[in-house]
Order: C-alpha cells, then structure tokens, then sequence
C-alpha cells in the first residue's frame, strides 16, 4: 500500500513537473519565456541579415545594369558589341575588341589547363602513394589562396623575360602571357575538384574494369573519366569563371593597349583589365564612364550564364 | 573454326602487348607532368620566398614608403591591409554567417529562396571588379567620401558576404539529421539547438569559410584600387577611417608599374615575399587545429 501511494505520489509530482516546464512559473521574465523570447529574436536577426545579404545582392545587379544602359543613349548597341574601335577622346567606344580579347584569353587557358589538371587528378586520385596525396591535396588548397598579384608578379619578372628571349618579339606581353599566368592560377582549381570527382567514382567500377582485363589507362579513359565527367565540367567551369574575372595578374603581363587580340604576342585588353586602368580617371557622369560599367554588367552576365551552367552539370552528376 | 582457334590469341596477344605498352607510357606520363607542373609551381613560391625574405628588415616591414628615394618601406600598406581585413571580417562574418543560418534553418522551400540561393550562389564566383565598380558608385558618388579605407573594407565585405553566406549554409546542412533531432527531443529550442549543437558540429566547415575568405581580402587588389585607392596616409597607425587605404597587395603592384623610386625591383621582390608569407601564415594558422584534431581522433 505504502509503495503504490508513493508511485502514486511521484506521479502527481511528475505531472506537475511536465505541466510546470509547459506553463512556466507564471513570472514574466521567467526562464521559459527568456528563451522563446531569444529564439524569436534570433529567427528575426537571421531574417533581417539575409534580407541584408539580398538587398547587397540585388542593388548591385540593379545599378550595374541601370548605369550600363545609359551607354546606349550615345553610342548604339550595335557599334558597343561589333566595333573594335576604342577612343574614348573622340567618343568612340566599340568594346569588341575587349569582348573578343576576353574570350580569346580564356580559350587559350583552358587549352592549356584543363588537359593539365585531368592528368593532376588522374594522378591524385589513382596513382600517387597515400602520403604523397596526403601532402598535395592540401598544397594544392593553399595554392588556390594565392593572391593574384603575387601571380601576376611572378608573370611580370619572370615569364616576360624568358618569353622575350624565347621568342624574341620586342614586347612578350600580350594573351599568350596573360594565358600562362592564368593556366598557373586555375590549375589548382581545376585539378582539386577533378581530384574530387574521381574519387568519388565508386571502387566497384574499377574493380569491373579491371576484372574484364582492362588495363589502367583503359580503365581511366573508359570507365573513371566517363563516370566522373559532370564534376570534372564543374571544376572546368568554375576555373573558367576565375580566368574571365580574373584582373590584376592579366593586367601586369598583357600589355595593356586597347587592339585586337589577334596575335599571340601583341599587346592588348580586356575586360577587366581595360576597366580597372581606366576608371580612376574618368568623371562618373560621363559615356566613358557608363561604357565600362556595361563592360562589368556584361562580366557579371557571363558568369551568371556560367553559374547557371555549373547547376545544370552538378543535377545530372546527382542524378546519375 | 580450328583456324579461328589458331589465330586469335595471338591477336590477344599483340593485343595486349600494346596496351600494356599504351599503359606504361600513360602512367609515366601522368607521373612525368604531375611532378613537373607541381613542382614548378611549388618553385615559383619558394623563388619569391628566397628572393625577399633575406633582405627583409624591421625597417622595411614598419617604415614608411617614398615617392622618390631609395629605402622606402611598407609600414602602412601593411597596417591597412590588417586594419580593412578585419572591418571586412566584422562585417561579413557575422551577417554571412546568420544569412546562412536562415537559408539552412528557417527559410521556406518556394521559388523566390530558390532564386535568392541562385544569387548568392552567382555571386560568390562573379569577378571581383564589379564590387570594386558598385563600392565606387556608393562611396565615391553616393557618400562622396572619395577612397577611403571605409570604403574598401565594407565593399570588401560586399565581396565575401555571399561566400561566407554558401559556406554557413552548407556546413549546417551537412549535419546529420539524427544529431538535430536528439537536440529537440531533448526540449531544446531552435536557438539552443543551432548554438549548442549545429554551430560546434559544423565549425569546421564554417571556419575553412572565414581562412578563405580571410585570405581573398588579404590578398584582394582590384577592388581595393579602384575603392580605396592607391596611396597611403602616410602615416603609420592611422586609425582613421576617411584616409586613403592602399594594401600591400596594392603596393606590390604600384611599385612594380606605376612607381618612380629607383629600388622599385627590390621593394617589390621583399613586398611579394611578406605578402605570400602572411597568406601562407592564414591558411596555416586556420588549419592547424582542424589537423590536431583530426589526428587526436584517429
């Protein structure tokens, strides 16, 4: 009889427990109602600094595009996009030879990086002794934090010297320098996230590979690439993000003259190295001025179109 | 049928006897370039290395820069680089980190949070020079502050804001659902929860996040020129938001091309050196407890 009040008692107590933690002491600065009151808080600080984030976000896509359009009011789209002429003291801005400059740089870094890298990862990911790779993949992390001018100023002192002996133009500077320097900056980019990808490639299609007899460099051309080829574009893509936005390495080695890239030596822009050199000196409310923020919305469009491009490769790697 | 028996193995073989070939030259080769590319480019940083850091003095490191002399130093682009890091890192961290903790606790699933991740996603890989063009339509034309370090460091902060927003995001959500549920089961709040229990089990992503970020604002230099400018105060310690804010990375660059002083070669070669250094000592520095532990761990 005792035992079965006492269950009986502690029943009630806990009863009363659970109702009390429920209900609160009734005070008003009670211990439950801190905390909601500081959970509410919180939720709405992490609203409001999103809201922030996105306000950031979104006005610089809005004055980037409202100030670049002003643009057109003097010069025609037409002569913007096709034109090749840049003087801004006769008013004359034809920024295709920046556009074309733009895409020729980053063409001719992929060229050379991206067979680079796959060998790198290839490298990581199959071939080298566990403490090797234990020791590059963090190397090559470190090496993706490198400033871009200490590239930049690598390329000025040292590449520019041996290209001019090398190939003997008067001036070495120009989109073949400017590609070397970049290809150095992705290469880590690109080979790390390869390196990701492949290892990701489950053990058991190896395994099948070889089981048919395959030889390593059949499996990894056959089997491994295949299998690891959306996260292989991704890296691809992000190192071609890098390379167009890329601006104080280009701007130390490739001369800076406002022509036509078309040939390998010769000294010329682009994007972004024309924007960074030219507006400090330029009146804000001016063409001038408005042109090169057109120059940097259309940056921004290319690499959102490119963003949008690393979503579409990164949903079919996962449905795969 | 018996000749067909006859002839193929030793179609095998031959076969087999260049793909054993083709295989040994591939890894070879994969061998070969792999070596090379890394350690040439390991080279590279151990050249710029050598050639500065020898000549380095506490001179050079604390004085001040000159316009025509020989024997200036980099003192303030030093300071400024340390003084705008750390506005920059006051001020993304802390929105970065609760926009993240939004977009991976509170935010509905719809269409505009869709959108709104595709920004920040964009954002965090567009090139550097557009924050450098908004930061001088806001401070130059907007505030008419003209370069200043406040300038710099916030439209610095601009820069990593999206970064530090993905990296939040992602390591919150890579915690493990079970670890979330034990904590509300155990009558946690949503607060108490994030803090005690999401925070720790994702600090290791979070805080990889804040080294990278740290170190692209070290080592930023295109928005610094056109925000902050390229001169210094001139003065050592200048605490003083509205003076002009050049960093080292900066300074490596003017010197190199735009400067006059006769000793532009070897400034340059002993700024290059100490700014590689201090990156180096970031990435280093944000890393090393990560490593303990994980060794601690087995």
């Amino acid at each position: 009889v005792i035992q079965e009040t006492a269950t009986e008692q502690m029943h009630v107590k806990y009863r009363e427990l659970g109702t009390a933690i429920k209900a609160g002491s009734g005070r008003r600065l009670d211990r439950k109602n801190r905390l909601l009151f500081y959970n509410r808080t919180f939720k709405y600080l992490c609203i409001f600094s999103a809201a922030i984030v996105c306000l950031i976000l979104f006005s610089i896509l809005y004055f980037m595009f409202q100030t670049g359009i002003l643009t057109f009011r003097e010069v025609s789209p037409l002569k913007f996009f096709f034109s090749t002429e840049w003087s801004p003291e006769t008013e004359s801005f034809g920024a295709f030879g920046f556009i074309f400059g733009t895409f020729a740089l980053t063409a001719l870094t992929l060229l050379f990086s991206v067979p680079i890298s796959v060998f790198i990862a290839v490298f990581l990911a199959e071939m080298s002794p566990k403490w090797l790779r234990n020791f590059l993949r963090p190397v090559l992390d470190v090496l993706v934090g490198i400033p871009s001018v200490v590239y930049g100023f690598l390329g000025l002192t040292i590449l520019l010297p041996l290209l001019h002996q090398w190939s003997g133009h008067e001036i070495a500077n120009g989109i073949f320098a400017a590609a070397i320097v970049l290809t150095i900056m992705v290469l880590p980019t690109i080979s790390r996230i390869s390196d990701d990808a492949i290892s990701a490639v489950p053990e058991k299609y190896r395994n099948a590979s070889f089981a048919l007899g395959a030889t390593r460099f059949q499996t990894v051309f056959k089997v491994i690439i295949p299998a690891a080829k959306s996260g292989i574009m991704y890296g691809i893509i992000l190192g071609m993000a890098r390379a167009i936005g890329e601006t104080m390495a280009v701007v130390m080695v490739i001369g800076n003259t406002p022509q036509l890239a078309d040939a390998l030596f010769k000294p010329t822009s682009v994007l972004t190295s024309n924007i960074v050199m030219e507006i400090p000196n330029v009146p804000f409310d001016s063409t001038w001025n408005y042109a090169l923020y057109m120059m940097g919305f259309l940056l921004l469009i290319i690499s959102l179109i490119m963003i949008t491009l690393v979503r579409v490769f990164q949903r079919k790697g996962t449905k795969s | 049928l018996s000749a067909k028996s006859e002839t193929s193995p030793s179609i095998f073989t031959s076969k087999n006897r260049i793909n054993k070939i083709n295989n040994r030259i591939f890894t070879g080769l994969v061998w070969i370039i792999s070596s090379i590319v890394v350690l040439f480019i390991l080279g590279l940083l151990v050249l710029i290395l050598q050639r500065g850091m020898p000549h380095l003095s506490w001179g050079f490191i604390f004085g001040l820069p000159s316009e025509i002399d020989a024997g200036g130093g980099i003192g303030p682009a030093l300071f400024n680089s340390f003084y705008m890091l750390f506005i920059s890192l006051l001020i993304a961290v802390p929105l970065g980190m609760a926009a993240g903790i939004y977009l991976a606790e509170f935010a509905p699933e719809n269409k505009l949070i869709g959108f709104v991740r595709i920004c920040v996603e964009g954002l965090a890989s567009v090139p550097s020079i557009i924050f450098g063009l908004f930061g001088i339509a806001i401070f130059v034309e907007m505030c008419g502050i003209g370069l200043t370090i406040i300038g710099g460091a916030v439209s610095l902060a601009f820069l990593n804001l999206p970064v530090m927003t993905r990296v939040t995001e992602e390591a919150i959500r890579a915690v493990p659902k079970e670890i979330k549920s034990a904590s509300f089961a155990l009558g946690a709040t949503h607060l108490q929860t994030i803090r005690k229990v999401l925070i720790p089990v994702a600090i290791s992503g979070i805080v990889t996040g804040i080294s990278l970020i740290a170190g692209r604002a070290f080592g930023e230099s295109a928005v610094i020129i056109l925000t902050a400018g390229v001169s210094t105060s001139g003065e050592m310690w200048d605490f003083n938001l509205l003076s002009p804010g050049e960093t080292l990375a900066v300074h490596l660059w003017y010197v190199q091309s735009e400067a006059i002083v006769p000793d532009a070669v070897e400034i340059s070669q002993k700024s290059a050196a100490v700014l590689l250094f201090i990156v180096l000592m970031i990435n280093f520095l944000f890393r090393v407890p990560f490593w303990i532990k994980d060794r601690k761990k087995g």
